[in-house]
């Protein structure tokens, strides 16, 4: 009897056993099949992923800096440069007209954009004034904060010609906190963010404009220690 | 005889699955299942086809794979396996419109992603999917994510057309340069009217919507009703003229 009621015990245990383990070699070849599917579709627009990045890249630089700026190759007249802004090294690129460097390229991040950092290409004459600046990656709210996203909004075209001489500190700053920017209807973090980036790039360049302009062209600079 | 009746039976349920899809069942309107993303991304036409159209491709082949692998998986392991296969759909999904819609992709952009926790996709993968064919199963894929699309870009529509006074606007993101030309703007110097354009604008249109919907069902029931008492014989007196 004793035994007989053991052996019940002892059968329904293995029963269960065996069964979760079918069901985790169930959803481990599940997990390999989808894993799979993901990296095969990766397999497949990588490709493409990588032109269309590279492309709106290109696209923002291009509009940036007008042809009567330059007539070098922004691609070729570009460096490495490591600054306080960024951990890694990114590319600067300068516009130069028969020799002579007219303007600069730089990349730039907002580290407070409302959901992700946002990533800037700003560029700035050697005068020191702003040529223009352009939202390159963003992950800002649909409707709202995207319109920093020159394709949606005109709004990031008000930094053109602006410099540290004619704008005032204060003035750099979006309308809401008494400066000159207008804020975005329905998001104020971002626009924000965008200004005080600016702002500080702005900064960063009057500080170490030297350097900056007179790199050699396919080298890298390190002033990530550059005081700000 | 019997193939006769299997293909009418056939039909029928095809006729079934499309009205529940569009009406009677709408993911939208009715479940109400899939409001997160519904809500975020209608403020223009071009945002809600660009993720109405992403959501539909997720939940017909999610629907379609559920069901083709309807009798392999036994109960313990379902719900886990229906989500992994709707979280890879979702990420190929996302890797073809940054392939193929690069500039769509970035202003649709968390939502994108969202669509896996969209409920009417493990809603109709566990309802319906599990349970039946996979041609059924993807037929009903394709009409609650049409269902789902239109609602979107309904909303879409309303809130741009309040909001920014345009309709169509940015289409060349979706249909390429041509498409820019589609472009309507009703009101040329139109400043934004914030509210439809937020959140909150969302789900007020929402909310209409819905009750725009139960009010064609009442009139539709209440016609229903008074036919069929016509039919079993009314007894109503016909009154012309007032009686003084």
């Amino acid at each position: 009897m004793n035994t007989e009621e053991e052996n019940n015990l002892n059968e329904e245990v293995m029963s269960t056993t065996q069964s979760a383990f079918r069901a985790a070699f169930g959803l481990a070849l599940f997990a390999v099949l989808t894993a799979g599917l993901i990296a095969f579709a990766k397999l497949g627009t990588n490709e493409r992923i990588i032109e269309q990045e590279e492309k709106a890249r290109l696209a923002a630089l291009y509009a940036l800096v007008p042809e009567s700026y330059r007539n070098n190759d922004l691609l070729k007249d570009s460096y490495l440069l490591t600054s306080p802004n960024a951990t890694e090294p990114r590319t600067v690129f300068v516009a130069k007209n028969d020799g002579q460097a007219s303007a600069l390229v730089l990349p730039w991040t907002a580290p407070d954009g409302y959901t992700a950092p946002i990533q800037l290409l700003i560029a700035i004459k050697t005068s020191g004034e702003l040529l223009g600046v352009r939202v390159v990656e963003h992950k800002e709210t649909p409707g709202l904060g995207d319109k920093i996203d020159v394709s949606k909004s005109d709004w990031v075209l008000s930094f053109d010609g602006r410099s540290l001489e004619n704008t005032t500190a204060t003035q750099w700053q979006v309308k809401k906190d008494g400066g000159d920017f207008d804020q975005l209807t329905g998001a104020t973090i971002t626009p924000r963010a965008v200004v005080s980036s600016v702002y500080e790039a702005l900064n960063f360049f009057e500080e170490n404009k030297v350097a900056l302009l007179n790199q050699s062209a396919q080298s890298s600079l390190d002033l990530a220690q550059a005081g700000q | 005889m019997s193939s006769e009746s299997t293909t009418k039976s056939y039909q029928d349920e095809l006729k079934t699955l499309s009205k529940n899809g569009l009406w009677n069942n709408n993911p939208a309107l009715v479940q109400l299942l899939g409001l997160c993303p519904l809500l975020a991304v209608t403020g223009t036409v071009v945002n809600a086809i660009g993720l109405g159209v992403a959501t539909m491709m997720v939940l017909i082949m999610s629907n379609l794979s559920v069901s083709l692998i309807r009798n392999f998986v036994n109960d313990a392991i379902r719900l886990p396996a229906f989500v992994m296969i709707i979280a890879s759909l979702v990420t190929c999904a996302e890797l073809l419109m940054k392939a193929f819609t690069y500039e769509l992709y970035q202003i649709l952009g968390i939502f994108i992603p969202l669509i896996v926790t969209n409920c009417a996709i493990l809603g109709r993968a566990d309802a319906y999917a599990s349970k039946n064919n996979p041609v059924f199963a993807a037929v009903d894929g394709f009409m609650m994510g049409l269902g789902f699309l239109i609602v979107l870009m309904l909303l879409g529509a309303m809130r741009e057309l309040i909001g920014q006074g345009t309709l169509f606007a940015d289409m060349q993101l979706i249909f390429g340069e041509s498409a820019s030309a589609w472009k309507i703007t009703f009101i040329g110097d139109y400043s934004n009217f914030l509210f439809a354009i937020l959140p909150p604008g969302a789900f007020v249109g929402m909310g209409l919507i819905i009750a725009l919907k139960n009010v064609i069902d009442d009139k539709i029931e209440k016609r229903k009703a008074a036919q069929e008492s016509v039919k079993t014989g009314s007894k109503r007196v016909r009154v012309t003229g007032n009686i003084s």
